[in-house]
């Protein structure tokens, strides 16, 4: 039973081959033996948010899975998010309105965000906080999470449309 | 002193803007560095045993077969742990005849709350121990649990500590004489019952240390999540035996603390006795649930009060009687008492009457310690107050406005004291008030919501005012006897390429205390601030000092540096007149240049002063004194305290056939003296405010009659989520404090102290309408729909 | 909080799968995972075995086929509302999915799952009561289909046998002129309800004809009301005939007493969630 498996998966674009006990969850396969750390426990039971990576792109809790049933997905986490370049505009509106104090919650949250500018899923307020629904934070009362998420919406669309209407113009 | 005006043009002016915090850009890399995420070479993970009862003997204790088990190092006990730490007792000497009894950091003889660590394992994983800690055999013998605040008091209660003789912790009394008659001659008493749930913290990042214990030095490394290394340091020291300087605390980042992360806890000292049980590094994070049972939990308090009050609607005097449930034993260093001392001494305290009287009583439980945690005793106060309040303004058919208006201190009487005692230097209720009203367009909002009421919407609006202590003096914990400093230390220097350091003895949480030294430091100094670096959190690099609690980090941190960095800057353009064979009082820092103080003309670079001093000393004038490094330490003087205050109001809907409650808006007026960045304040307020709203809707830890917590899981223990919080509109007065020159104030608490009093009271005037009231927090719906009649 | 150790076995059919928990002293399935793992984590359960489920191909897809929906058991939440097959044929689902828990456990977690583990508070066995869908289970003794009055039988039991599989949901669908509602009184977005329910109804000529009344919330399984459903058939959808079956609720519904709520109050706040549900089915039309 304590027998480790071999597991293969891809994580933020580098494939990964390790052994696991089957007890292992994503989350801690994810910190420990990748180190990657950004990746945080903050009730171990999917209530929280804290441990959000994503799967064919979705937020997934790492800490609901165990690194055996991940065999052979494609995992991105947030240091795979923010190596990427691909939030950085959420980074820097975060930044500026202060949505985060301790950090704790804050890469659940930017995985939450990511996901949720990206589906078309933050275009109000009370769209918004429903998309958060599942990211617990003790820190901000959320309000400037929910700012910072509407103004990179806001700001994506204006940049589609202005390249639509680029394309249509020239 | 004043503090000084600062134009807004003037080239490094940081203090009073909103900046942003340049160490939340790793947290949003996913670069923190959380104690959870700390690993040291041959670390091992402990996990605890807990006792299943909340009173019981421990009998025996069988470990032969978890010994045995895969990864197990260590297994030990209470009796294993006495040998190495001497034991503790969570009192203060100003809390005169105040009880409790000595703790060790495992229990030896009984379990005292159901969930207590009774034993320690150490594995190579946490799992394993946690496999381990499952084939440890207790015998426990059943004792009865004392678990009601009156049960525990009454004759024939089962006594936790017999060596007491009693389950009252602590009993005061304060009285300004002739209550009784007051209250007989009254023309209009109000009075009420209120109940308030006990709460816990919640922080998202649990509990965690890192005990490191080197043997062949006899050193002490703690890594651990904690708002204050240096008590820790102290108390590391004392208890176990190791001297001051071989002990070191770090404090890396915390994932939130709320005051939860200041106090003792017993798996914290048995994780140091079993690294050096060990001479390996030993990790403990709290899980989930285990943070649900043995965090300190706070707020439990049935508070019994009444008003006076004249014909004119004058409140002339108040009469309380608070009792607050603690845990099994008073916590340590900081007690289970300092809440309590200050529900009863912050009850009306916005207004002005003298007559009061108040009675204390905190109780033991066979239930987890309780202590401070944000806010401390204010939100029960203001409830109070504000309930009672509202009902005397009812009574003659005031508005709260007006009943407020007629009744806080005016803003011209100050200095002057409350009823308990309290010294004001200078509040602001009118101008706050005035502020608030006008902000959330109030007579626009009565119209709405009588509007409403036509169609059957019920809507509700309260407000409530407080007064927050910050600042806090050595009359806070010192005379207590408590080894908490209050007075901290800051060194701050120029380096090699002209660069600034500060390393100082405030701590950081995320509620942005590094960002705002850089500020007062860059501004200061006159150099920009992103040249500014700011250290905290390490025993052996940053200066012994008080760290972060009671809002102080503002007030007395950002005094510390100030005062420090005007010495560095004094020497600074001492050398600097020696380079340039100048006057030091004609020349200025500005852009990190030193400058004609006049005419604004360059001079020469700080880098360029910094490169001479450093590595061409022997260019400098003989007998030049060069001193580019400066400690400063700084202790309050004046006021014990610097009290703010402010005024909140909570904007909601009851659905009355259900009990639901819809938040609306929350409005904040505040004053916390100067402020040096208006977003990091105005982020402490909201996020306050959400943590008192919760405990107005959502929060209580629930046990049942044998003492066991019935809720202790994120899906049973509510907190506040985004969808059900309200947006906040804040707006500050400043009132500086003249006690320091930079005239700030605390504020990382004021938005919970009066939250969920001004949802109380926006729920009761919604009930109004339905001839009912609610004098319980949390208002779940089962209470308000037995308000309502439909039990 | 880790889990007790065990095996685990990645079967790719349903008889691989079948055959491996038999084989097992102490087996469990595994799809999702989302209500499985906090178990397991907590140690209130510790299988020697896990058996995952969740590639096998024959439990998933969509497909409609002679007036009825099979739903695969490993469809996962979130496609309940990206599914068009689903959103036209089945939107009652549809409507129920943003109750159920947060996104990040909708992406993962499946119907099956959900419908097999049969929460009394959770909406998606509701909804299958409240559909009278028939549920597809994989035995031993091989395939047979259960309607789903018949599936749900006391707390987290139901007419699946230990080492059984729900493989499929077949779901009537819906009809030319049916009307629908779902809602809950929930103290947080996600939270299990305190009280839900969900109604949908036929109407023949303006009156109700067809109707079913589900409740979550209110005992060990998913509760139909058919004595509030009698109340409405025959009749016109109006002010007094919701009150009859606001009324009616009172021979049907026993809720327990528990630690949040009396059973007065859930009787009450059944009473007060019917009279919305159906108001708004009578607004709709």
């Amino acid at each position: 039973m304590n027998d480790k498996m071999p597991i293969t998966l891809t994580v933020n674009g580098e494939v990964v081959s390790q052994h696991v006990s089957p007890r292992d969850t994503l989350a801690d396969f994810l910190r420990s033996a990748l180190q990657l750390t950004g990746t945080h426990l903050g009730c171990e039971m999917g209530a929280c948010g804290a441990c959000l990576v994503l799967i064919e792109d979705r937020p997934i809790h790492a800490c609901l899975m165990f690194a055996v049933q991940a065999d052979g997905m494609v995992i991105e986490t947030i240091e795979g998010l923010n190596d990427r370049g691909i939030i950085a505009d959420l980074q820097e509106a975060f930044h500026q309105r202060n949505a985060l104090q301790c950090g704790f919650c804050t890469p659940g949250m930017l995985v939450t965000a990511y996901h949720l500018v990206k589906t078309d899923q933050a275009s109000s307020r009370e769209l918004i906080r429903d998309g958060l629904s599942g990211n617990y934070c003790r820190c901000t009362g959320y309000e400037a999470i929910v700012d910072a998420i509407e103004k990179v919406a806001s700001a994506r669309k204006a940049d589609a449309g202005r390249v639509a209407s680029e394309e249509v113009g020239a | 002193m004043s503090a000084p005006l600062h134009s807004i043009d003037r080239p490094n002016s940081y203090i009073g803007r909103s900046v942003t915090r340049p160490n939340a850009k790793r947290l949003l890399a996913g670069r923190g560095r959380f104690v959870t995420d700390l690993v040291l070479p041959r670390m091992l993970h402990a996990a605890f045993v807990r006792s299943p009862y909340a009173h019981a003997r421990i009998v025996s204790i069988d470990s032969t077969d978890a010994k045995a088990m895969p990864g197990v190092r260590l297994i030990a006990t209470g009796e294993n742990l006495r040998q190495l730490c001497k034991p503790w007792v969570g009192k203060l000497d100003h809390f005169k005849g105040m009880k409790s009894s000595e703790q060790w950091p495992l229990p030896v003889d009984k379990a005292v709350w159901a969930g207590q660590a009774i034993i320690a394992v150490v594995a190579d994983t946490r799992a394993q121990a946690e496999d381990a800690a499952e084939a440890v055999m207790v015998e426990f013998e059943e004792l009865p649990a004392v678990v009601d605040i009156d049960a525990a008091r009454a004759p024939a209660s089962e006594i936790i500590a017999p060596e007491l003789g009693t389950n009252l912790c602590f009993n005061l009394r304060l009285d300004t004489g002739g209550i009784d008659d007051v209250f007989a001659s009254a023309k209009h008493v109000v009075e009420d019952e209120l109940h308030f749930g006990r709460h816990t913290a919640v922080t998202m990042e649990p509990r965690a240390i890192l005990a490191d214990y080197n043997a062949s030095e006899h050193q002490l490394t703690v890594h651990h999540a904690t708002q204050t290394p240096y008590q820790f340091q102290d108390l590391y020291s004392r208890h176990f035996g190791i001297p001051e300087a071989n002990v070191r605390v770090i404090a890396p980042d915390i994932g939130g603390s709320f005051g939860m992360k200041l106090h003792v806890y017993n798996e914290d000292m048995a994780v140091i006795g079993l690294s050096m049980m060990l001479g390996r590094p030993v990790k403990y994070v709290a899980d989930r649930l285990e943070s649900f049972l043995s965090d300190i939990h706070a707020r439990d308090h049935r508070v019994r009060a009444r008003l006076a009050m004249d014909e004119g609607g004058k409140i002339i005097a108040m009469d309380v009687d608070d009792v607050t449930a603690v845990g099994a034993f008073s916590s340590y260093p900081r007690s289970s008492v300092v809440e309590g001392n200050q529900v009863v001494r912050l009850i009306g305290a916005p207004y002005n009457f003298k007559d009061y009287r108040a009675e204390l009583s905190v109780v033991f439980q066979n239930k987890v310690q309780t202590s401070q945690y944000r806010a401390v005793g204010h939100p029960i106060a203001c409830a109070v107050t504000e309930r009672l309040v509202d009902m005397a303004a009812s009574r003659i058919g005031l508005d709260p406005f007006e009943m407020r208006a007629r009744n806080v201190i005016p803003d011209g009487a100050y200095p002057c004291a409350s009823a308990t005692g309290f010294k004001f230097e200078a509040l602001s209720h009118e101008a706050c008030l005035v502020r608030l009203k006008a902000m959330m367009n109030y007579d626009a909002l009565r119209q709405e919501q009588a509007e409403l009421l036509k169609q059957g919407i019920r809507r509700g609006i309260g407000i409530a005012a407080f007064v927050e202590i910050t600042n806090p003096s050595p009359a806070f914990y010192g005379i207590g006897g408590a080894h908490i400093s209050a007075q901290d230390g800051a060194i701050i220097k120029v380096t090699p390429s002209g660069d600034v350091q500060c390393l100082i003895s405030v701590t950081e949480m995320g509620q942005g205390t590094e960002t705002i030294i850089g500020q007062i430091v860059a501004e200061t100094l006159g150099v920009e601030r992103e040249q500014v670096k700011v250290i905290t959190g390490d025993t052996e690099i940053t200066p012994h000092g008080g760290a972060t609690w009671a809002c102080r980090g503002a007030g007395i941190g950002g005094e510390t540096a100030l005062q420090g960095t005007k010495r560095l800057k004094l020497n600074i353009l001492s050398v600097a007149a020696a380079i340039l064979q100048e006057k030091p009082e004609r020349l200025d820092i500005r852009n990190g240049q030193i400058v004609d103080a006049d005419s604004g003309q360059q001079r020469i670079a700080l880098a360029e002063v910094a490169r001479i001093v450093y590595f061409r000393s022997d260019t400098l004038p003989p007998d030049t004194n060069a001193q580019l490094t400066v400690a400063h330490h700084y202790a309050p003087q004046g006021y014990p305290f610097a009290f703010t205050n402010g005024v909140q109001a909570s904007y909601i809907e009851l659905d009355a056939e259900t009990g639901f409650v819809k938040l609306l808006k929350h409005w904040v007026v505040e004053d916390c003296g100067r402020v040096i960045n208006p977003m990091l304040v105005d982020e402490q307020v909201r996020g306050g405010v959400v943590q008192g709203l919760g405990a107005a809707f959502l929060e209580e830890c629930l046990y049942d009659e044998t003492g066991q917590l019935t809720n202790g899981s994120l899906a049973d223990y509510l907190v506040p989520m985004a969808v059900e919080m309200p947006d906040i509109e804040i707006a500050h007065v400043e009132t500086p404090t003249r006690d320091t020159e930079l005239g700030a104030k605390g504020c990382g608490e004021a938005g919970t102290a009066a939250a969920a009093a001004a949802a109380l009271n926006a729920v009761n005037d919604a009930l109004a309408s339905l001839n009912t009231s609610i004098s319980q927090i949390p208002m779940t719906p089962a209470r308000l729909l037995r308000a309502l009649g439909h039990a | 909080m880790k889990a007790r150790a065990f095996s685990y076995v990645r079967p790719t059919s349903v008889g691989d799968a079948l055959g491996a928990y038999a084989q097992a002293d102490d087996a469990s399935f595994i799809a999702g995972g989302q209500s499985l793992v906090p178990a397991l984590v907590m140690r209130l359960q510790a299988p020697s075995l896990l058996v995952d489920i969740s590639r096998i191909e024959s439990m998933k897809g969509i497909a409609l086929h002679d007036g009825w929906l099979r739903i695969g058991a490993l469809t996962r939440h979130f496609e309940t509302l990206t599914d068009p097959l689903i959103q036209k044929h089945a939107p009652l689902l549809s409507e129920a999915a943003p109750y159920v828990a947060h996104p990040a456990i909708r992406n993962k977690g499946t119907l099956g799952g959900s419908v097999a583990l049969a929460d009394p508070a959770a909406e998606f066995p509701a909804i299958m009561l409240a559909l009278g869908a028939e549920m597809e289970i994989a035995g031993a003794a091989g395939s047979r289909r259960v309607a789903a009055d018949d599936f749900f039988i006391d707390l987290y039991q139901t007419a699946l046998e230990p080492g059984e599989l729900l493989v499929a949901l077949h779901v009537p669908v819906v009809k030319e002129g049916q009307r629908w509602a779902f809602d809950e009184f929930a103290r947080r977005r996600g939270d299990y309800a305190v009280v839900g329910g969900g109604v949908i109804a036929s109407f023949d000529g303006g009156k109700v004809g067809d109707v079913r009344i589900v409740f979550i919330s209110v005992g060990s399984t998913p509760v139909r009301v058919k004595a509030a459903e009698q109340a409405l058939i025959g009749n016109s959808l109006d002010i007094g005939a919701i009150q009859r079956a606001q009324q009616a609720l009172e021979t049907e519904l026993d809720p327990p007493d528990d630690k949040d709520m009396t059973s007065t109050m859930r009787m009450h706040l059944a009473r007060v969630l019917l009279g919305r549900l159906l108001e708004r089915v009578r607004k709709s039309a």
